[in-house]
């Protein structure tokens, strides 16, 4: 379990229990975060899912796969704490966690 | 039909496009009755995951569903679930449920799906033999989807591939039967299809290409399947995957035009302004395919339409909408599809087949209009912005890999 807060770009706060083995992506769509759209439901399919990583975070986090930064080099406003949420699995390690969600996922 | 008449919207289906809809209604703020009626007895789910981590028993149905069911109440959507939708007043704007009540609406959502089309042979009925569309489907499946099983996939598609992907990595002995000369003819090349028959017959998939299944054997469980050639293969589970029909019963019997699909116009509207048809069940206008009516069965199309309906529900500024784009998951390839292949003159590579990592572009003439990327995400990305601003690049330009996609792509006209 771990508590996850999402900020979307307006700075509206969300914080949210996820389950572990949930993705970040699952939990934020379950509790209907807007900002995050994830058409494909989790497959590393649309890149709908972009979030920025809390720096304090990028550790535990780790870094994206191959797959997946090729996808976000065709995403909007990359920098370099941007994940696809869905490829971020939740544990007790990323209790606390803060992502901040991009202007738009399109 | 202005906007700010609507008090009431039912949806009738209950599947990721009619689940959508009700959800970014609520989203975009509409404050009014929304009622969902779904055959099944579960809350929107996912389907894609059925012939994939589902089957495989890698995740479970409250993964599958779209939102927790107690969100529903919470979002005063009344989900009607276990519940068939038999008639449809247009004259006093009625919906009729089984057992007789009558639901007044001010707007419809047809979001009715499409059925597995059933294998036309006898014994079809009989216990071990499947169709797959359903998380109920997949349930009878399972307790005999062990190693050492037989199985007999009976169509190529990319239903019908993924589901010969899980068994073989489940340990079964996987035989495919097509009766066209080739997999996934009716979604991709020769030459893709090709990639995916080697791929499938280097993982131990049977395939009986140009097959004919004639009858399926067994007394009360399926024990094979006869073939019109005299052959017989034998069979502990028989699954179909040789595509679906529409669901356009209701839609049909209020008088709604039909072709292949409930036809609607972009905005989902059909022949009746009040009544709005997405997903599987409806053909409408594709904005880059030069108006083409079609009907797509993805989930693209399923939230696209539910976007759509959403937006002209609220009166909202028109939604830009996505070039079309599909996914398929085998083994360790993870094929991505942009825009619509049909049609195409000739097509070009970005890698080779035998790295497992390519990309195939399909032309007609000097445009772009489809992507088919395999483990190639940004060439799919790429090729799907493409598309969708209804730009294009030279075959010879994108075919060279020594330039980024990327640079490619910004570098388009």
């Amino acid at each position: 379990m771990a508590k996850i807060t999402y900020i979307e770009h307006t700075g509206k706060e969300h914080v949210i229990e996820a389950p572990n083995g949930q993705t970040v992506m699952e939990a934020a769509v379950k509790h209907a975060v807007p900002g995050i759209d994830a058409d494909c439901g989790g497959a590393c399919a649309c890149a709908t899912c972009h979030v920025y990583v809390d720096p304090e975070w990028l550790a535990k986090t780790g870094e994206a796969g191959s797959m997946e930064q090729s996808m976000l080099d065709f995403a909007n406003d990359v920098e370099d704490n941007s994940r696809l949420s869905c490829q971020i699995k939740v544990s007790d390690a990323l209790d606390g966690l803060v992502v901040r969600l991009p202007k738009s996922q399109h | 039909m202005s906007t700010g008449e609507i008090k009431r919207v039912i949806i009738i289906g209950a599947g990721q496009a009619g689940g959508e809809t009700a959800q970014r209604l609520r989203q975009a703020g509409f404050a009014g009755d929304i009622t969902l009626i779904g055959e099944e007895p579960c809350p929107p789910y996912q389907r894609p995951p059925l012939s994939k981590a589902y089957l495989a028993g890698k995740i479970d149905m409250d993964r599958l569903l779209l939102r927790p069911a107690n969100v529903y109440s919470e979002e005063r959507i009344a989900l009607l679930t276990s519940v068939k939708a038999v008639w449809i007043d247009r004259a006093s704007k009625k919906v009729r449920i089984e057992g007789g009540r009558e639901l007044p609406y001010d707007a419809l959502v047809l979001a009715t799906g499409a059925r597995p089309r059933k294998l036309p042979l006898v014994g079809a009925d009989l216990d071990g033999v499947h169709l797959f569309r359903t998380a109920a489907d997949i349930d009878a499946i399972r307790p005999r989807f062990v190693a050492g099983a037989k199985l007999v996939v009976i169509g190529a598609g990319y239903i019908g591939l993924e589901v010969a992907a899980v068994a073989r990595q489940t340990g079964l002995d996987v035989t495919v039967i097509e009766t066209a000369v080739r997999p996934l003819a009716r979604v991709t090349s020769p030459e893709v299809a090709g990639f995916f028959l080697d791929e499938h017959t280097r993982q131990g998939v049977r395939f009986l290409l140009g097959g004919q299944p004639a009858v399926i054997k067994g007394k009360e469980r399926v024990t094979g399947v006869g073939l019109a050639d005299g052959g017989e293969l034998p069979a502990d589970i028989v699954i179909a995957g040789i595509g679906v029909t529409p669901e356009t019963t209701l839609a049909q019997h209020c008088g709604l035009t039909i072709e292949n699909g409930i036809v609607t116009d972009a905005e989902c509207r059909t022949s009746d302004p009040h009544i709005f048809a997405i997903g599987d069940c409806a053909a409408r206008p594709m904005a880059h395919f030069d108006q083409r009516v079609c009907r797509l069965e993805s989930v693209h199309n399923a939230v696209e339409g539910a976007k759509i309906v959403a937006g002209v529900l609220t009166g909202q500024a028109a939604h830009n909408v996505e070039a079309p784009w599909f996914w398929s998951d085998q083994y360790d390839l993870k094929l991505q599809i942009a825009g619509l292949f049909q049609g195409y003159d000739h097509v070009v590579f970005r890698g080779v087949m035998a790295d497992r990592s390519f990309a195939a572009f399909y032309y007609k003439g000097d445009r772009l209009i489809a992507v088919d990327a395999v483990n190639r995400p940004g060439e799919y990305l790429g090729a799907k912005m493409l598309i969708q601003s209804g730009r294009t690049l030279p075959p010879d330009v994108i075919a060279d890999e020594t330039r980024p996609m990327k640079e490619l792509v910004a570098s388009a006209r």
